[in-house]
């Protein structure tokens, strides 16, 4: 799986989502306000924020579950309010809850809704097979669903959301509650997925998939978009700096001068046999702050590069932490 | 996307879940089939060895259309006809408990009704004898029913032909029936068993439940999220809803259908017309599914939507007289029937089971498709703003 951040664009395709000025309110609470994002083809993007911040009124709204008060949805260049039927055909929604017929096979399941995409016949049983094997529950297949774990309804629950070959996918919260050989199961789908050149919005909790698998990242709390952008525009936003701790033996205080000499670095000072350097982009310049180093007749022994998280920018944008327990 | 398409294969697919949960397959056909053959089994003396009744007849007519009602009423085996002077008495010996029923025929009556003028007969049954009411009102009804038939005829007559002699025509439409038909027939097949009262009163009452699963449905769908995947699938709204109400209404007439077979071949009920049959059947299925689907709306959660359309069975079902022969109940009870589709069905499929035409349960069969359909018409607006939230 390549670094979502690193990945290489060419000229900006047309988004396959566009959404702005999304708003919603029940009972006079603003659930939503002025929420807006684009997604484009092969594009991964995050909507991170805690439990209740407001990430899955947006999704309902998109996929036409819950009428707005203001904004428009445009999905592969048609309304979801005048073309709903043409519109949901580029959609694929993989709900927070797992929503199965229990006493139904997967396989069952997964032909009942290809039918209501309208694919039939050959199509059908091929795209089956496909997912099923994406999900890895092909061994599974003509199992009732109420006999599958938590995490095989999960993966099936994805499965279901990939069926019909969407421009867009849709997950909210997916490996909520799930084992880690199922997560990374589904965190692997939904790469392969976005790298066939899908646009994914995925909502999240969790720091390290946002991180792991989003092109871009929208921080939402109490229904408000507080920033966007890739990791490292987000780190940027808030003024953080990488750490880079360098293990060396030889003369590390001529180590640190000639260190701090290098673009990019805040600061380098010795701390316990090696250094500890604070200074922006540090994957980038590492090369350099090595050379540099190595030429003050420092003997590298470790390189740790620490990049400013998700959950850094979530804590110093709204003053709390994205998880509870965290 | 049509709504076509989509909704079969909705509806399809709940059929499926429907076949495979077996307490359905209980609460539709078993239980129904079980219950029937329970009570009539229970009741089977009343209606074999032990029945009897004694019908008061006050006849202030004297003509030979009377007399064909009396003879009637006494070929019925176990009957014992009273003759009484005049209405009062009857009504007297009635209230008494003297007798179970009694039937008062006009003075007139023969003249009326060979003049096309039509004519009134009145039944007055006892609280005490509800099966033995129930009989005299069924014969009683079937002979008035055939006498309509002779008026209907000569009135039919007298207009194309102004100068025609109304009683001979009268007479010659009776020809084409004869009375004594009405006298043989009687006797053996317009009295219905127990069995069949408890067959059809079962298959009523239970066809309220068989079908309840389906738009009870729509709120499962909510609660287990698919309702969600459902809204985001490229079909129209609509077919969603068109799909629980189709599968609902192949439930309900499957599993009445078989009730009807099976009563008819195992335990020896006899619903009469097959059309007619056919008929209140397909007015019984589009009712309950109606009536089921709007007190559904009310509710909240699918267990709730449960409850309630339980309550609307069981209180529908008693009302309308699926456990005891209320038809023959005296005033408002007799007549509180109405107000339930149980009450109409239960009229219509007796009246059949009597040996009543044809003709004579359209009226039943379209009060009760009425309410289905307005209930229906109610619901289908209500259940929108399920799925559009």
């Amino acid at each position: 799986m390549s670094d979502p951040s690193t990945r290489s664009r060419g000229p900006a395709p047309e988004p396959i989502l566009r959404c702005s000025g999304l708003r919603k309110t029940f009972d006079e609470r603003v659930a939503v306000a002025d929420v807006g994002f684009e997604i484009a083809p092969g594009e991964t993007y995050g909507l991170l924020g805690p439990n209740g911040a407001g990430k899955t009124t947006p999704i309902s709204m998109i996929c036409g579950l819950l009428a707005r008060d203001a904004g428009d949805v445009i999905v592969a260049g048609r309304a979801v309010d005048t073309h709903a039927v043409a519109a949901k055909a580029s959609i694929g929604y993989v709900p927070q809850e797992i929503a199965l017929y229990p006493d139904l096979t997967a396989e069952e399941n997964l032909r009942f809704f290809g039918s209501l995409h309208g694919i039939a016949g050959d199509e059908l049983d091929g795209r089956v097979s496909r997912v099923l094997e994406t999900v890895a529950l092909t061994d599974r297949a003509r199992d009732r669903a109420q006999e599958y774990s938590g995490g095989m309804q999960r993966r099936l629950n994805i499965a279901l959301g990939l069926l019909n070959d969407p421009a867009l996918l849709i997950l909210d919260e997916p490996t909520v509650g799930v084992d880690p050989q199922s997560r990374n199961a589904i965190l692997g789908s939904v790469a392969r997925s976005s790298d066939e050149g899908m646009a994914i919005l995925y909502t999240t909790h969790y720091m390290e998939e946002a991180e792991r698998l989003c092109d871009r990242v929208g921080i939402i709390d109490e229904g408000v978009l507080r920033a966007e952008g890739t990791r490292r525009e987000l780190v940027g936003l808030v003024g953080e700096h990488d750490r880079l701790r360098i293990d060396a033996d030889g003369d590390l205080e001529d180590a640190a001068d000639a260190t701090r000499r290098v673009a990019g670095v805040a600061s380098a000072a010795v701390a316990g046999g090696g250094l500890d350097v604070l200074m922006r982009d540090a994957r980038g310049a590492l090369a350099d702050v090595i050379r540099a180093v190595d030429g003050a007749g420092g003997a590298i022994t470790g390189v740790e590069v620490h990049e400013p998280n998700l959950e850094a920018v979530f804590l110093h944008l709204t003053g709390k932490a994205l998880r509870d327990e965290a | 996307m049509s709504v076509i398409r989509p909704a079969f294969l909705i509806a399809r697919k709940d059929l499926v879940r429907r076949i495979r949960d077996r307490t359905a397959i209980l609460t539709a056909v078993l239980l129904p089939l079980g219950l029937a053959y329970i009570f009539s089994l229970t009741l089977a003396n009343v209606d074999d060895a032990g029945f009897e009744a004694t019908y008061a007849v006050a006849d202030a007519d004297g003509g030979h259309l009377a007399g064909a009602l009396t003879q009637t009423l006494g070929a019925i085996g176990s009957v014992t006809v009273e003759p009484v002077p005049d209405a009062a008495a009857a009504e007297r010996r009635t209230d008494d408990g003297d007798v179970d029923a009694a039937i008062v025929i006009p003075e007139g009556f023969t003249a009326g009704v060979e003049a096309g003028r039509g004519a009134e007969l009145i039944v007055r049954t006892s609280a005490d004898a509800s099966i033995a009411g129930l009989v005299a009102t069924s014969v009683v009804r079937s002979f008035a029913a055939r006498l309509d038939a002779v008026s209907v005829a000569v009135a039919a007559a007298s207009a194309a032909d102004p100068g025609a002699d109304a009683a001979a025509l009268a007479e010659r439409a009776r020809q084409l029936e004869p009375s004594t038909e009405v006298v043989e027939a009687t006797a053996e097949d317009r009295v219905f068993s127990s069995i069949t009262f408890f067959a059809i009163g079962m298959a009523v009452f239970f066809l309220f439940f068989a079908v309840e699963f389906g738009v009870r449905g729509l709120l499962e769908e909510r609660e287990d999220g698919t309702l969600a995947r459902l809204l985001v699938a490229p079909i129209p709204q609509v077919a969603i809803l068109a799909g629980k109400g189709l599968a609902a209404l192949l439930v309900g007439l499957v599993s009445t259908t078989l009730l009807v077979v099976a009563t008819t071949v195992l335990i020896d009920a006899r619903w009469g017309n097959p059309i007619g049959v056919g008929l209140l059947v397909v007015a019984g299925v589009v009712a309950a599914v109606g009536v089921t689907a709007l007190v559904s709306t009310f509710a909240r959660t699918a267990a709730q939507a449960g409850a309630y359309a339980s309550i609307v069975a069981v209180v529908g079902g008693l009302l309308g007289g699926t456990f005891f022969p209320i038809a023959s109940a005296p005033g408002l009870l007799g007549s509180i029937r109405f107000l339930s589709p149980q009450g109409w069905l239960m009229e219509g499929f007796t009246g059949l089971a009597s040996g009543e035409a044809l003709r004579d349960v359209l009226v039943p069969a379209v009060a009760t498709l009425a309410i289905g359909v307005i209930c229906g018409a109610v619901a289908w607006r209500r259940a929108r703003a399920v799925v559009a939230r």
